[in-house]
């Protein structure tokens, strides 16, 4: 069920898309709330079918093309999506049209493009690709449920190359909606300051991710994708401490045996704890890397550290920007990344070279 | 009726966000569905909604939106005739 | 990894009854649950008929047995009742028992409650206990108090591909199964009604004022319906001893790839979706003995999905029906509701009417059954889904 990581195409608040450099350039931002930095649409997309297409959906779109484009595969066997929040903008648009206007005069576009699986099937619209494909919703696992499907589906069917991605996006009404509930911190905060944030709450982030899995081991690929797991509500540390054992055992590896370690740390003081503790318990000689103060926090940011991840393994090299304990590694074989939303979704890849 | 077509087309641009297009781009005998501006389904059910906001035209039925919709001229000729 | 997938469990709720009994009762007396819009405060009441839960969330929540004052939403509480029902018919006291998992499926997930408290939840000088409720908006939060409430925790996942959804669910559930991944899943679907929802469906005018009648060659529209429905898959260890229903024999999805909300005119989609689960099963479309169709009463989906059923079947379209005109449209519960009602058509030999129908459409050869069929012998029944985006999936129960 291993997966080979054939292309790569990821639009985020950082110089991440269609480029081959790796965070040579960090875009510093100071804020509470990071947004992507957008591509040039029409490279992509005609403009005509771009029209109704919202952020996400030409995100998710731009980053699919692009990851194709890296794996030079023209059509892919499986397109398989995970969003948390789904065509978001679109479900706010004809919400507050529907509130606004007492549900008169309401029209079609924004409700037929708010569907969860818009990005999906707009992609294989553009391909006219009409094999297998789903998109999976479940908050913090809904990238890691996409990613799990791929790889059973290269090993128990005929699929070479598998399309696989995240996408979510952030709008001002919606931050200010789950600010209420302490998700984001009250205070803009430096890219750099963030890990070193004592307050409650997280930078919102926002992005698009997709990745080429592939069955067979090609020259070009990034990384292998080895295997990953989902912990749902684990009830202590200790829970976790298992599961990755599991994880690492399952594979034949021990936690020595891992070069780096990407952690979701996001700034918030109420729940990275349990980073700093498998640091300490597990890791004590892999070095550690960081991702969500270049991406910020949202459900399938794990997507933008499997990025980092196979590009660490590809280039050999761990970028200064993420690096959090500077802890040197003359060969990087193995790496794991290990992630939680809001304590309840917690998620590890397991990655090794090629 | 000029300046009716000239305002319809416009509002078509508007309504289907159509940015990249200016009202000289939109000849207002060119099919807007099909070939021409290739318009699809939702398009026409946009455009229902155009009729009935601006011109106070409701079409209860989008199979008799077809023949209203075949061009920017025949929407003008259906708002003279039924404008109230 | 060719191993069998028994399906122990069934578990209903929606216009036609609050549990498999009711549903089955309904069905076979010909009763519908299509009817007046009740519980929602919309200016298209009197303009639609709907397949409503005749039960406010207050009387569900007491149903659930949680205190009254409960922040959650009628999609959560829908998909609880029915994915009870369901683990209690297939014997499931302790889940520690073999690893379990829920794969559920929503298209409107908590948006019921949302669009209601928008505009407070924006307004900083509203303060109150409504706050609880703005996480429950995604469509992963019915499916995480689910999985809480069946005390469920070795894979928690949600699908949502509109109406195709939860019949994706079911072929997830069973590729789980035999990627050794668990031993047994609840899967299938929720789906409450919305403004939302119903604003949006009056958008793309493809609601019937009255009944649907799925398949007539007069049909207007569809009704939109709300409710859950969950089966249980089991491997063969799993299930050991226990009474199997049917086995889940076969599936697949496709994408017809044609345009955003409208299939297309040859059912692509539908033909390669159907394609699939036969090859998979290993069938013949002639071992088909009853088609429950996505039928929604639309004019593209019932030609698109008549087209594909000839492609596969020729002029032999075996028995064939929609139960929309029971249940309405359920969007993202579909797939589940109908899998519990292809199962019941094994386990009792029946095949149900399609309700309203009177003129064959010219185009297409066959007309669906129009009585309760009692008198066949139903051993292999094809359930078809397809949903927005071209998402098109299609199931076959086989009797064990």
């Amino acid at each position: 069920m291993v997966a080979y990581i054939k292309g790569i195409g990821i639009v985020s608040p950082q110089k991440t898309f269609n480029t081959k450099t790796f965070l040579t350039e960090i875009v510093e931002h100071t804020t509470n709330s990071l947004r992507c930095i957008e591509p040039y649409y029409p490279e992509f997309i005609n403009p005509v079918l771009a029209r109704r297409m919202s952020r996400t959906i030409k995100m998710g779109i731009a980053a699919a093309m692009v990851s194709l484009r890296d794996a030079k595969v023209e059509m892919p066997d499986a397109i398989i999506t995970g969003t948390a929040l789904g065509c978001w903008e679109d479900t706010e648009k004809f919400l507050v049209a529907m509130i606004e206007n007492s549900e008169q005069l309401l029209t079609p576009t924004a409700f037929m493009q708010s569907t969860h699986n818009t990005v999906s099937s707009q992609i294989a619209l553009l391909l006219k690709c009409m094999n297998y494909n789903f998109t999976y919703v479940n908050k913090g696992f809904s990238f890691e449920s996409a990613v799990l499907d791929a790889m059973m589906m290269l090993g128990d069917s005929d699929a070479k190359n598998i399309l696989v991605g995240a996408h979510d996006e952030m709008t001002e009404k919606y931050f200010n909606i789950t600010k209420r509930v302490g998700f984001w911190k009250e205070e803009a905060v430096a890219t750099s300051d963030v890990l070193r944030s004592t307050t409650n709450g997280s930078v919102s982030g926002e992005g698009a991710a997709f990745f080429v899995l592939g069955k067979e081991k090609g020259e070009d690929d990034y990384a292998q994708l080895r295997s990953l797991k989902m912990i749902f509500e684990p009830e202590s540390e200790y829970e976790v401490e298992e599961k990755i054992n599991e994880l690492l055992s399952e594979n034949g590896l021990k936690c020595a045996d891992i070069d780096v370690v990407v952690y979701g740390k996001s700034g918030d003081v109420r729940y990275d704890k349990i980073y700093n503790h498998l640091e300490d318990a597990l890791f004590k000689n892999s070095a550690s890397v960081s991702f969500k103060p270049l991406c910020g926090e949202y459900q399938t940011s794990s997507s933008f550290a499997l990025w980092e991840a196979a590009m660490m393994l590809k280039t050999q090299t761990i970028p200064t920007a993420i690096q959090v304990n500077k802890q040197p590694k003359s060969e990087i074989k193995n790496v794991l990344i290990y992630n939680h939303f809001m304590n309840t979704y917690h998620t590890a890849f397991l990655l090794s070279q090629c | 009726m000029e300046a009716l077509i000239e305002q319809l087309k416009q509002e078509i641009i508007e309504q289907l966000n159509l940015d990249g297009l200016k009202t000289e781009d939109i000849n207002p005998d060119t099919p807007l569905f099909g070939e021409g501006l290739g318009l699809d389904s939702i398009d026409a059910l946009e455009l229902i909604v155009l009729l009935d906001k601006n011109y106070g035209l409701k079409i209860l039925n989008p199979a008799d939106g077809k023949k209203i919709f075949q061009s920017v001229r025949s929407m003008a000729e259906f708002i003279s005739e039924n404008k109230k | 990894m060719s191993q069998k997938i028994y399906v122990t469990g069934i578990g209903i709720i929606s216009a036609i009854g609050d549990n498999v009994e009711q549903t089955l009762d309904s069905l076979t007396r010909g009763k519908t649950g299509i009817g007046e819009l009740e519980l929602i405060d919309t200016i298209h009441k009197t303009r639609i008929k709907v397949g409503e839960v005749k039960h406010t969330n207050e009387e569900l929540i007491k149903r659930v047995g949680l205190p009254a004052d409960t922040k959650i939403t009628r999609t959560s509480l829908l998909g609880m009742i029915a994915a009870k029902e369901a683990m209690v018919w297939a014997g499931i006291k302790d889940t520690n028992d073999f690893r379990t998992g829920i794969v559920s499926a929503t298209s409107v997930g908590g948006m019921a409650i949302t669009e209601n408290n928008f505009n407070d939840y924006l307004n900083v000088e509203k303060t109150g206990d409504f706050l609880d409720y703005i996480l429950t908006h995604d469509c992963g939060d019915s499916t995480e108090v689910m999985a809480k409430y069946l005390h469920i925790k070795d894979y928690v996942s949600t699908i949502s591909t509109a109406c195709s959804s939860s019949a994706n669910s079911i072929m997830l559930g069973a590729r789980l199964i035999k990627n050794n991944m668990v031993d047994r899943v609840v899967v299938g679907g929720s789906d409450s009604l919305s403004k939302f929802t119903i604003n949006g469906f009056m958008t793309l005018m493809i609601l019937d004022k009255e009944q649907c009648k799925p398949f007539d060659k007069d049909r207007k529209g569809l009704n939109l319906g709300e409710g859950a429905g969950f089966i249980v898959l089991e491997s063969e260890r799993a299930a050991a001893g226990k009474e199997i229903l049917c086995e889940l024999t076969g599936y697949g999805n496709s994408n017809d790839a044609y345009h955003q909300t409208a299939s297309s005119p040859t059912g692509d989609g539908a033909f390669l979706a159907i394609e699939k689960a036969l090859r998979l099963s290993g069938l013949k479309p002639k071992d088909i003995d009853y088609i429950n169709a996505h039928g929604t009463g639309t004019e593209v989906n019932d030609l698109s999905e008549g087209t594909a059923i000839h492609r596969i079947f020729g002029d032999a379209v075996p028995m064939i029906s929609s139960t929309k005109a029971f249940t309405g449209h359920t969007l993202g519960a579909c797939g589940g509701i109908e899998a519990v009602l292809s199962v019941l058509a094994i386990k009792y030999n029946l095949v149900f009417p399609s309700l309203n129908f009177t003129n064959q459409m010219n185009e297409l050869k066959f007309r669906p059954s129009t009585v309760l069929e009692t008198e066949h012998p139903i051993n292999h029944v094809l359930s078809n889904s397809f949903g927005f985006g071209g998402n098109s999936s299609a199931l076959i129960f086989s009797r064990h």
